[in-house]
């Protein structure tokens, strides 16, 4: 039985000509409106960042607008790295229009004038077309008598930039470590200026919320994650791609509408996001009260290692870590040893426990998300396919 | 003035001023907390995490060192979390970490194992990660080595040679496992834009950057009979030798010194303040000349401003940044190199010695100066003119290995000849010294008066401001002078490679115009040199300098022109300043290197 809260959605993709080519008519309403109004009803529509980390994009931009410095940015991240995330990609080919203009009601909301895409290195190849579009959106939106810009800044490939302070460091031309916080981006960002920095489907959100109203946005998904999500769905299924879903459905019936038969876990969120076992798929909800995910679901069918889906995900941190603290840099190469270890018996299955607590010291000790979230798929790999890891 | 705010640390009521840190708060009530990448003199990191606390109601522990408090905070230290992550910590970096203690430079001076001692880390908890990496160990640079194997990744090297020195020798390469120290194109330091300052070397807190000493070589040469064995100290050595035996920052121990490298074996212990006196009969002499030739004929291809050449990380940082200026660059050579030729020349030949006989060490608190005794121009008396450079702390541990229980030893005199010097040499030793020595030189020579300043002391030049502009008008000259009568000189000192380097922006811009600039490649001056005892940092420079002034203000004579071994050996051997002896022997050239 499929519960009812699982519904294919079509409000991303859909709807483009509010945004599109030479019109943006989302836009002449909007700035009509007065800039508290507009975070207001932000704020009031419960919208959640969609990179994965699920601030309220409302108040973010209530700190940034509250900001009184001449000068302040809108950056919009698309350095989507996320393994098993390719949603991002969908939404610049398809929908770019839509993304601008989420970029330039935040522009409006918190009185900046520049806007900045940071856009994964790998994804140059659509540098030629967004440019077109975004010459048309200069046009367009200069007419209309309102002063704000776009530029895109490519990444170089590396992962750890998609935390947004890394990214500031790496846009500003320095090498992609995250900074201390406080201060937060919002008071003190690029060029130490107050910058709103949102992923890509966020903005999307933000103009559609403007389009059909909060109301209509607030009848999307559960009182915890309101609105739609858009999923990058990969590994063992029959339907692999992009598809947009309501917030708030049970794991189960997710896998019964994608999975092969035979689903043993499903990565919810990415290497940095939780692995759900099959005994748990039906209790689990897919949003900020149950499991949040930037995107990225990976389904195993029972042919998987898990102990190699967790070497692989490791291995990737080890690689990804910007190397600067302590827990990130040495522990996730610890935790690749480790498991190394216990499978080739050198250290007894006891070991993995040391390493459990280890993950829990890098949760609580790294200087950003990426340590911080090793201990996410660590832990629930480790701990629902024990026998994986030790056999 | 910020904002008082009122938190709680571990029970107790902490009031501070906004912006400060929780780990600085928890110091004013006496909680220490340990670090690791945290250092006072460097702008925050935050990225060795040992530093962290419980703070009510966050998510995660928080960096204490970079976390700054907030009203109503509420932080303990000493947690059952915090104690683990802490403990994970130090056991990971050690896992990462070639621990081979005892075998170590470093060892009992390790910030790293004072940590691990203090955690009791007893056990192999985790893997170790050592075998695993290719580390390398650079020892092609005569003056600093750098052990990867060794190194904890806190940065603070990199922060020191890009924010203090504004050099970027030493930068951050790789990611993740592979993250680590490097270099441009992981050259060897020898080959890259470092400029053998040591200023990393003072401030990593393992052994992974360390002065190559020359401890063994010395000894050697002292337990030669068919040696002789001459020493010069340095005018900052006698101010901070004794931190790293056991006394206070900033204690003057010159008498103790020269009692313990008496008793050493050195055959003479001479003062490297006798060449300071020297250099500024040199340097002040070129810089009269250089103003007459530019005031009175009219020469335009006169440089100036004139530039100081005293200290050898700077001269190597000129001649990689600002190549364009080495003609500025007074053509003296430091007091160092100065007193190592006459050593072989001068000193040879007065007590009757085959140079070749004669082994030249001198005690710096400078790890460039190594460098610099290497230059192959520093071969003017026919050998090398230097054969050894140890830092003030190779010193203190062969005064231990010496046996020497360096408190209780008397106070002795330098040896003659080349021993005796003035107020003006020992102020050398720190920023604004040189400016000063010459300024109480050239003025009197210019209007045969004393610089007007209360006891000599010219207290504008003096001061830990990273730049110094003074300008001093000149009156009532001699007859000789009157072309610079009227004439306003402009000076300005700068201390750290970052400050030289603004200095020379300015003056590049043409928006300075200085006749003589007095330029220290460390902060603090040779006081702070990267050959000095470890720790420092500005409370240690500010005892190690008022230990400088204290010096000059005891010495009887406090004029380097009226140091009469400095009129005999004109006397008797080098004739005059810049004369052909003077610029056979105590004068130099520098290399363009900004192509290499």
């Amino acid at each position: 039985m499929r519960s009812n809260n699982f519904k294919k959605t079509d409000v991303i993709f859909s709807d483009c000509q509010h945004t599109d080519g030479q019109k943006y008519p989302i836009l002449e309403s909007v700035l009509k409106k007065k800039p508290q109004d507009i975070i207001n009803e932000i704020i009031d529509s419960g919208l959640k960042g969609r990179g994965g980390a699920g601030f309220p994009t409302g108040l973010k931009w209530k700190f940034a607008a509250a900001q009184e410095q001449a000068e302040k940015y809108v950056i919009c991240n698309a350095d989507e790295g996320e393994p098993g995330t390719f949603k991002d990609r969908e939404i610049l080919l398809k929908v770019p229009g839509k993304v601008f203009a989420g970029m330039a009601i935040c522009g409006y909301c918190i009185n900046a004038k520049k806007g900045y895409i940071y856009l994964r290195g790998e994804y140059k190849f659509m540098v030629p077309e967004l440019t077109k579009f975004l010459n048309e959106f200069h046009t367009t939106i200069q007419k209309m008598g309102y002063d704000f810009s776009i530029q895109i800044l490519m990444g170089s490939g590396a992962y750890v930039c998609g935390e947004e302070t890394a990214l500031m460091e790496s846009m500003e031309g320095r090498r992609g470590e995250p900074r201390n916080k406080p201060p937060f981006p919002v008071i003190e960002g690029f060029n130490n200026k107050p910058t709103v920095i949102n992923n890509v489907e966020t903005f999307v959100n933000v103009a559609m919320i403007q389009r059909y109203g909060v109301a209509e946005f607030k009848k999307l998904g559960t009182h915890d994650s309101r609105g739609t999500k858009v999923f990058s769905i990969s590994g063992d299924t029959s339907k692999p791609g992009v598809y947009e879903l309501e917030l708030g459905m049970k794991l189960s019936d997710f896998v019964d509408e994608y999975g092969d038969g035979d689903t043993k876990a499903v990565q919810v969120g990415g290497a940095s996001g939780f692995c759900v076992p099959r005994k748990k798929f039906n209790e689990t909800i897919i949003g900020f009260e149950g499991v949040p995910t930037g995107g990225s679901m990976m389904l195993f069918n029972s042919s998987r290692s898990m102990y190699n889906v967790l070497s692989n995900f490791i291995h990737f941190f080890a690689e990804e870590s910007c190397g600067q603290c302590t827990p990130c840099r040495v522990g996730c190469q610890q935790l690749v040893q480790g498991i190394k270890a216990v499978k080739n018996g050198a250290k007894d299955e006891d070991y993995l426990k040391k390493l459990l607590k280890l993950t829990e010291s890098m949760k609580l000790t790294a200087k950003c998300g990426l340590g911080q979230s090793v201990a996410n798929s660590f832990s629930s790999i480790v701990t629902n396919f024990k026998e994986e890891m030790i056999y | 003035m910020g904002n008082i705010i009122k938190l709680k640390i571990d029970g107790i009521v902490v009031s501070v001023v906004e912006g400060t840190s929780i780990l600085n708060a928890a110091k004013n009530v006496n909680i220490k907390i340990p670090t690791l990448c945290y250092h006072p003199d460097l702008c925050v990191a935050g990225n060795c995490r040992v530093c962290v606390v419980e703070q009510e109601g966050a998510r995660t522990l928080t960096a204490s060192c970079a976390t700054p408090v907030s009203e109503g905070m509420v932080i303990n230290t000493n947690t059952v979390k915090v104690r683990t992550a802490r403990k994970h910590i130090i056991e990971l970096l050690l896992s990462e970490h070639n621990s081979e203690c005892t075998k170590c430079y470093k060892n009992g001076n390790c910030e790293l194992q004072s940590l691990a001692a203090e955690y009791k880390i007893t056990n192999e908890n985790f893997i170790d990660l050592v075998p695993l990496h290719n580390y390398t160990i650079d020892n092609f640079s005569p003056s600093i080595i750098k052990n990867n194997s060794k190194c904890i990744r806190c940065q603070r090297c990199v922060r020191t040679c890009e924010q203090l020195q504004s050099v970027s020798a030493l930068v951050v390469a790789h990611k993740g496992e592979h993250m680590k120290i490097s270099t441009f194109l992981e050259k060897s330091l020898f080959d890259v834009v470092c400029t053998n300052c040591g200023q990393c070397i003072i401030r990593c807190p393992v052994g992974a950057l360390i002065e190559k000493n020359y401890i063994e070589e010395v000894w050697n040469a002292i337990y030669d009979p068919n040696k002789h064995v001459v020493v010069q100290t340095a005018p900052a050595v006698r101010v901070a030798l004794g931190e790293d035996l056991d006394m206070r920052h900033g204690e003057i121990v010159t008498g103790k010194m020269v009692s313990a490298l008496k008793k050493i074996g050195f055959d003479s212990v001479l003062d490297t303040d006798f060449a300071a006196d020297l250099t500024i009969m040199e340097e002040g002499t070129e810089l009269l000349t250089r103003l007459k030739k530019a005031l009175v004929e009219n020469d335009k291809t006169v440089a100036l401003p004139m530039i100081t050449s005293c200290s050898p990380g700077w001269i190597k940082f000129i001649e990689h940044e600002f190549p364009q200026f080495l003609s500025n660059v007074s053509t003296c050579k430091s007091p160092q190199q100065m007193f190592g030729v006459l050593t072989k020349t001068y000193y040879a030949k007065k007590r009757n010695l085959d140079p070749a006989q004669i082994v030249s060490v001198s005690i710096m608190p400078c790890t460039a100066k190594k460098f610099e005794a290497d230059r192959p121009e520093m071969r003017s008396s026919g050998y090398k003119d230097v054969d050894y450079v140890l830092t003030t702390r190779e010193l203190a541990v062969m005064i231990k290995q010496a046996g020497l229980d360096f408190r209780s030893l008397p106070e002795e005199k330098y040896d003659s000849f080349m021993g005796q010097s003035t107020g003006a040499a020992v102020i050398f030793g720190v920023s604004g010294g040189v400016m000063e020595a010459a300024l109480r030189t050239a003025y009197e020579f210019i209007t045969g008066r004393e610089v007007p300043f209360t006891n000599l002391e010219i207290k504008p030049v003096r001061g830990m401001e990273g730049v110094k502009e003074t300008s001093v008008k000149i009156e009532r000259t001699l007859p000789e002078w009157r072309f610079l009568e009227g004439v306003t000189l402009n000076t300005a000192i700068a201390h750290g490679l970052a400050n030289a380097k603004k200095v020379m922006q300015n003056v590049a811009s043409g928006k300075a115009n200085y006749h003589f600039i007095e330029i220290m490649a460390c902060p603090g001056g040779c006081i702070g040199g990267g050959g000095q005892p470890i720790p420092t940092n500005a409370e240690i420079l500010m005892k190690r300098s008022e230990a400088i002034y204290m010096e000059d203000t005891g010495m009887p004579i406090r004029k380097s022109h009226e140091n009469p071994e400095i009129v005999q050996i004109y006397n008797e051997f080098i004739e005059k300043p810049l004369g052909q002896k003077s610029h056979e022997l105590l004068h130099t050239n520098y290399i363009d290197r900004s192509e290499k």
